[in-house]
């Protein structure tokens, strides 16, 4: 009898919940909107508008337009816990978003575009078996869209626009299977998933409305897409030799689903003169989608995970302010506060996410007519706070895992824009 | 404003150097040391200190050895590097000139039962004994040793390891072969230090189930065995020589005393009840003691050989159901010679097992290792089952008799413990009370409750005896909630909870 107990207590111990990404969005879409605060639906600077508004292409005035750029990401997320004095600081490889947009003016009326960018990803890596290890040690997750689109002026005021979506996702993430489990030689129990080239389609659609010369309105909605893996690679290492262990060391197959959230934009711009423009975007997202994290491991007697998220819909408010120094220089100013979509008790650390204040800047250069050359750059502020994950289960317990984190994020981009 | 945003690119540059960094860090002042310092900590002990689980030393296990533990914490509060003697491997065994003398530590294995037991792991251990480290260490742990082997110049004397002189696994870092474990803590000139000893000074005859000497009236130690109790006047006197020199360094410390043992799953584990039996056997096993119950005991109670508490003591009675196994009490009265002579004239192999009969009660204690041996044929006998129609030896049962003298060396070394601390201004845990706490019901944390159900519990490691990392790291909390108290400091306490149990393995 001892030793049904015996078993069942390590069955439970090697049983825990398997988690990884939380969606993030990373709101590095273009150069010139990151530094007006990331907004942008109601203005039209260059072939940009393919990601914040597709509707603002047809008023390009150019036949052939190209944006194209990228961000390094320099993320930091310090963790520690005051009762025990327990701390970690991550270690996060550069993050290296791009975009590559491009408008053609097939008519006063009417343009086509393609956009490709990367509006959700994560990059978190921690010190290996910190303490929160068994939620997670590191994660890589990215997703990319490719999206073919049009752009079709009804009158002279108002647009529409918008596209199919491809998405194409791929997730790296490993976790320690408990808080405790290793081998014999100490090294921890983990376990490492891996998928990528997973497909899925969505679209986005847009309005525009240009109701003078100095006020425009728009709209973007791009609509959830459902990245769902299959047969991805689940692979568990240090696990021990034991058949009381519920999984063995090697690689089995899974299936996992996680949202890419809804996106609607709403806002408006201001031209007040030949120098100055100011725009404010307010940005509803659908988090609400990210439920749960539900791993499924193929051999059935591996034990299924069940992670709830819980998240709820989010908001961002973004303003921004340009100034045309003169025919060379272009200068631009932001600021935006991006609501977190994670609840009190649903805090991972994969996804180390609260309020934040975003500050923003940047300068167009003009190379030539046709050249321009832009930089920018984010500081993404996160303020201190008290957090716990509570779904983390051991013997059928829940075991939080509370702590205190700060975040930061510094982003500079480059990009060139071209027209033609 | 046309100036103002010629700056932007040269504050962006400015923000690259902007870490995010705490209000209130937990690295930068946040835990006070108190009137401690921690800048340089010893422990001195025996297997406990050392970390020892598993009947074994083994690097993981050292690890998580509560001085590590603590140590860790204290780098909070200004301590310094903690250097341990570690071991080779994560086997465990020890070699002497190449030959195994210890074995390796125990593992949760399944059998071909499908039913999971301790199980000794395989493999060749790769710890030679003269392969001596060079220290000095901060944890002077030495498994095995007892209160007046930390004085003893010679125990870490690599020659007298073969003959029993000397102590294996002190061997591997003594600093010369005439040093004494004590002398090393005294000679890195701690600024703290922690003792815990004398466990073994009663454990070795507990856990022999009392097959040792109470040596309680002998001060001479060098004539004990090694399952025998320490004088307590004996350990008055090297422990609070051990203080003297420890204070006389200038540290400050803390002294853990004794623990009962039946806080400890070796003696916890193995019902007094074990034996079932149907009606017919029992009887049959009643009428072969009818003999022995009436008239041998009766005879002698009328001879006034044995008193009627021990006539009533020695009745043997099965019944239908679950009963107590029978064995030998070495405190009984040895009535051998007399059966074997008139009247009873008793051939000896039967006037020897009823020698120092008895049946078990509950009031004895049943040792871990006894399991092994209940309702087994005994070898050499036909069929003799141990237990049933043959005693259990003396060594599987920690008798009411040997646990009262356990009990008073006991009381006696934690008296001496308490008193050193107090007239010292030491720090004082009380592990009896701790550990008192996780045999009765448990201690819980944030992932259960802790307790010392073998196996299960997750307070003791596969002996039985000495605790899992999880344990260890109970220990050390309550080691520093005794700092903290003493010295006013605010050094935190770890989650038990990140502590690893028993491991399972069928390698």
């Amino acid at each position: 009898m001892i030793m049904k107990k015996v078993m069942s207590l390590l069955v439970v111990m090697l049983v825990t919940a398997v988690t990884y990404a939380g969606g993030y969005r990373v709101s590095l879409q273009g150069q010139r909107s990151l530094a007006m605060g990331h907004s942008g639906v109601a203005v039209v600077h260059n072939a940009e508008s393919a990601f914040f508004n597709p509707a603002g292409l047809v008023h390009l005035e150019n036949k052939l337009n190209i944006a194209v750029g990228g961000f390094g990401v320099f993320s930091d997320v310090l963790y520690q816990n005051s009762e025990t004095g327990a701390r970690a600081q991550t270690n996060s490889p550069t993050g290296t978003p791009v975009y590559l947009y491009a408008s053609y003016g097939i008519s006063e009326k009417l343009a086509v575009g393609l956009a490709v960018y990367t509006p959700y990803g994560s990059t978190v890596e921690y010190p290996t078996d910190w303490a929160g290890s068994h939620l997670v040690n590191n994660i890589e997750l990215s997703a990319i869209y490719i999206q073919p689109m049009v752009s079709y002026a009804i009158n002279e005021k108002l647009s529409v626009g918008g596209g199919p979506i491809l998405a194409i996702g791929s997730v790296n993430f490993n976790r320690n299977l408990s808080r405790t489990a290793t081998d014999l030689e100490g090294n921890r129990s983990n376990v490492t998933i891996d998928a990528s080239g997973v497909t899925a389609f969505g679209y986005s659609l847009a309005a525009m409305y240009k109701a003078n010369e100095k006020w425009s309105f728009g709209v973007n909605y791009r609509a959830k897409i459902d990245i769902e893996a299959e047969e991805g690679d689940a692979t568990f290492a240090n696990v021990a030799n034991t058949p009381l262990a519920p999984v063995q060391n090697g690689t089995v197959k899974f299936d996992a689903a996680i949202p890419l959230p809804a996106e609607l934009t709403i806002g408006t711009s201001y031209q007040m003169n030949e120098k100055w423009l100011f725009a404010f975007d307010y940005v509803w997202a659908g988090w609400d989608a990210y439920e749960n994290l539900n791993v499924d491991f193929a051999p059935e007697s591996y034990p299924d995970s069940v992670n709830p998220r819980n998240y709820k819909n989010a908001s961002s408010y973004r303003f921004g302010a340009q100034y045309t120094a003169n025919e060379k220089f272009t200068l631009r100013a932001g600021y935006y506060f991006d609501e977190s979509p994670v609840q009190d008790g649903f805090f991972a650390p994969e996804t180390p996410r609260n309020d934040s204040n975003g500050f923003t800047g940047g300068i167009t250069f003009n190379v030539s007519d046709k050249l321009s050359i832009d930089a920018s750059f984010l500081y993404l502020k996160f303020k201190e706070i008290d957090a716990s994950y509570d779904d983390y289960q051991e013997n059928g317990q829940n075991v939080p895992f509370e702590g205190t984190y700060k975040s930061s994020a510094f982003a500079p981009g480059i990009g060139l824009s071209y027209k033609l | 404003m046309k100036k103002f945003l010629k700056y932007i690119p040269i504050a962006a540059l400015s923000l690259v150097a902007c870490e995010p960094e705490f209000d209130n860090a937990v690295e930068d002042g946040f835990y006070s040391s108190g009137e401690a310092n921690f800048s340089n900590y010893v422990s001195i002990g025996n297997s406990l200190t050392a970390g020892f689980a598993d009947s074994a030393l083994y690097i993981t296990g050292q690890e998580n050895s509560y001085p590590n533990i603590m140590a860790q914490q204290f780098e909070l509060v200004g301590g310094g590097e903690f250097t341990q003697p570690l071991m080779n491997d994560n086997l465990g065994g020890l070699l002497l000139g190449g030959t195994q003398i210890t074995q390796n530590r125990f593992v949760l294995a399944v059998g071909a039962d499908g039913n999971p037991s301790p199980s000794v792991l395989s493999g060749t251990p790769t710890t030679e004994v003269t392969a001596t480290l060079s220290g000095p260490f901060n944890n002077i742990g030495v498994p095995g040793a007892k209160s007046y082997h930390l004085v003893a110049p010679g125990y870490g004397n690599a020659a007298g390891v073969a003959t029993g002189q000397a102590n294996p696994y002190y061997a591997r870092f003594a600093s010369s072969a005439d040093a004494t474990v004590i002398g090393e803590a005294v000679t890195q000139d701690p600024s703290f230090f922690s003792l815990w000893i004398g466990n073994n000074d009663i454990l070795g005859y507990a856990t022999s189930g009392g097959s040792g000497v109470d040596q309680t009236g002998n001060f001479d130690p060098s004539t004990y065995g090694s399952s025998d109790i320490t004088d307590p006047n004996v350990f008055a006197s090297v422990y609070s020589q051990m203080v003297d020199l420890m204070v006389g360094t200038g540290a400050d410390g803390v002294l853990v005393n004794l623990p009962d043992v039946t806080s400890v799953p070796f003696f916890t584990t193995v019902p007094t009840q074990s034996i079932p039996l149907d009606a017919d056997t029992a009887a049959a096993l009643n009428a072969n003691f009818a003999a022995y119950n009436t008239q041998v005991l009766g005879g002698l109670l009328q001879a006034g050989v044995i008193t009627q508490e021990e006539f009533a003591a020695r009745q043997i009675n099965f019944t239908e159901g679950v009963n107590f196994p029978i064995m030998v009490d070495d405190d009984l009265t040895n009535i051998a010679a007399i059966i074997s002579g008139p009247p009873f004239n008793l051939p000896a192999p039967t006037a020897g097992l009823l020698a120092q009969l008895r049946q078990v009660n509950s009031t004895d204690l049943m040792t871990l290792t006894s399991s092994s041996v209940l309702g087994t044929p005994v070898a050499g006998v036909p069929n003799a089952v141990n237990g049933v129609s043959f005693p259990l030896a003396d060594q599987f049962v920690l008798t009411v008799t040997e646990q009262a003298r356990v009990s008073a060396a006991q009381a006696s070394y934690n008296a001496t413990i308490q008193a050193l601390a107090q007239a010292n201004g030491l720090a004082f845990v009380d592990a009896r009370a701790a550990l008192q706490a996780v045999a009765a019901g448990g201690v819980a944390f944030d992932g259960g409750v802790l307790s010392s159900t073998f196996a299960t519990g997750g307070a003791f490691s596969l002996d039985g005896v000495h605790p899992t990392p999880r344990g260890y790291a109970f220990t050390a909390n309550a080691i520093i909630d005794a700092i903290n108290e003493q010295y006013g400091a605010t050094v935190p306490k770890v989650n038990i909870g990140n502590y690893a149990t028993i491991t399972a393995s069928n390698d």
